[in-house]
């Protein structure tokens, strides 16, 4: 979706806020939300690409409005209805439905270091022959999906050179949307920043990004 | 009562309609309200166990950061067979270290040098490899950040107070997959006396993340 999130190459957007040293975690509900999601994510009922794809969703101006901790407290809530884990009538008045059991929480305080420690990989054992090589002059698609995608704005329609071959991976566009994993190839290609920005950019710096194979043409 | 959980969010959801004006006539309240209200309406559904949200937030707090990030880098410093090995297959070279796990299951380490200087960004999300720099700081994560460091990378950087010459080569890494970038600074000089640990401590979050060189 061409949306909000998708910042690269904006400009106006005024200073970076800088600090040099700051809280982990600024205000202590930053930490519950954080934690909110680890935990409440444990239950499987969805994952990280519908996640990412769900704080996509805020519009525009509340996106830029809000917070991060903010937006994902908008993405939680909006997935924990989506999913069934909440109900709007729970949301509504803060308590469980009158005659729903309660479950067992997945996540109990002894599995998170565990949980933490082991993370999500995202390769997967598939055998796919590689339509790219390293070396290997490449094109990005021209594409605007409605949904999710990896391939930013900025990076469409644009020549590339293949740098490495990370192997095949959970494919985002589709796995987003519970379409599936649909795993495959994942490149990260080195785009000439001139090639990105014309002639303003400085003539030797370049961009890398990690683009699946979908995302690809040879030129 | 009305639950503070509710607000615009709902109008989000675009799969679903909504009733009109069931939870949209509220304003977003305080989030401290709302998240505390969150908490307790998922505790009491037994969906989340709070003691288990309390170690998630210690372990980022207490035991994830980027003293974890300087040990590689040290290390990478003081033994160039562990360096070799960190290029090579950073995941595993890191993991050696005893470090790997969430938002850093595939690492790639790159290497500033005199001729090229490494900057990673996330402008989609904030993406960001949190086993070895732990969660990412505000600036990091803000749209301005995430909008210019791959258009105007040195202007960033200047803004940032570090001046990159031209004839230097910089190579931004956008971080759009499950990839995690580690920016490995240059040691610093004069610093041949120093011992691994002392090494590790000039090693700030900023110079891995490419927007600052290690001093001295």
């Amino acid at each position: 979706m061409n949306g909000i999130h998708d910042l690269g190459g904006m400009q106006d957007l005024g200073h970076i806020p800088y600090a040099r040293t700051e809280p982990v975690f600024h205000e202590r509900w930053e930490g519950r939300i954080f934690a909110l999601n680890r935990c409440a994510g444990a239950w499987r009922k969805w994952n990280l690409d519908a996640s990412r794809f769900q704080r996509e969703l805020i519009p525009p101006a509340e996106y830029l409005r809000m917070s991060y901790y903010e937006r994902w407290v908008e993405g939680l809530v909006a997935l924990l209805l989506k999913t069934g884990l909440l109900a709007r009538e729970e949301l509504a008045s803060g308590r469980p439905s009158p005659g729903t059991s309660k479950v067992e929480p997945l996540l109990t305080p002894d599995k998170v270091w565990p949980f933490i420690a082991r993370g999500t990989p995202a390769n997967r054992d598939v055998q796919a022959q590689p339509r790219f090589q390293v070396g290997q002059p490449v094109r990005t698609v021209n594409i605007h999906p409605e949904g999710h995608t990896r391939l930013p704005r900025y990076a469409r329609d644009k020549a590339g050179i293949i740098v490495r071959d990370h192997g095949v991976f959970v494919y985002p566009d589709t796995n987003a949307l519970f379409q599936g994993e649909q795993p495959r190839h994942l490149y990260c290609v080195r785009f000439g920043a001139q090639e990105l920005w014309g002639p303003q950019a400085n003539a030797q710096d370049s961009v890398y990004l990690d683009l699946w194979e979908t995302y690809l043409e040879a030129p | 009562m009305t639950s503070p959980i509710s607000s615009a969010e709902t109008g989000h959801d675009h799969d679903h309609d909504h009733d009109a004006g069931h939870s949209r006539q509220k304003l977003p309240s305080d989030p401290a309200l709302r998240v505390k209200s969150l908490e307790s309406l998922l505790v009491e559904k037994g969906l989340v166990d709070a003691a288990a949200l309390d170690a998630v937030v210690e372990a980022y707090e207490h035991r994830i950061g980027p003293r974890n990030g300087a040990r590689v880098i040290a290390r990478a410093w003081v033994d160039p067979a562990y360096r070799q090995r960190l290029f090579a297959d950073a995941t595993a070279a890191i993991a050696e270290l005893g470090f790997s796990g969430s938002q850093g299951e595939h690492m790639v380490a790159v290497e500033n040098t005199s001729r090229v200087h490494n900057l990673v960004v996330c402008t989609l999300c904030s993406c960001y490899p949190l086993p070895l720099l732990g969660l990412p700081p505000v600036w990091y994560k803000s749209p301005a950040y995430r909008a210019r460091a791959v258009i105007d990378p040195r202007g960033v950087l200047r803004e940032l107070g570090l001046e990159i010459p031209d004839e230097v080569e910089i190579r931004v890494w956008d971080s759009t997959a499950e990839i995690r970038y580690l920016v490995v600074p240059e040691r610093p000089a004069r610093t041949d006396h120093l011992s691994e640990d002392d090494l590790a401590a000039l090693v700030t979050r900023d110079s891995m993340i490419g927007v600052a060189k290690v001093a001295s």
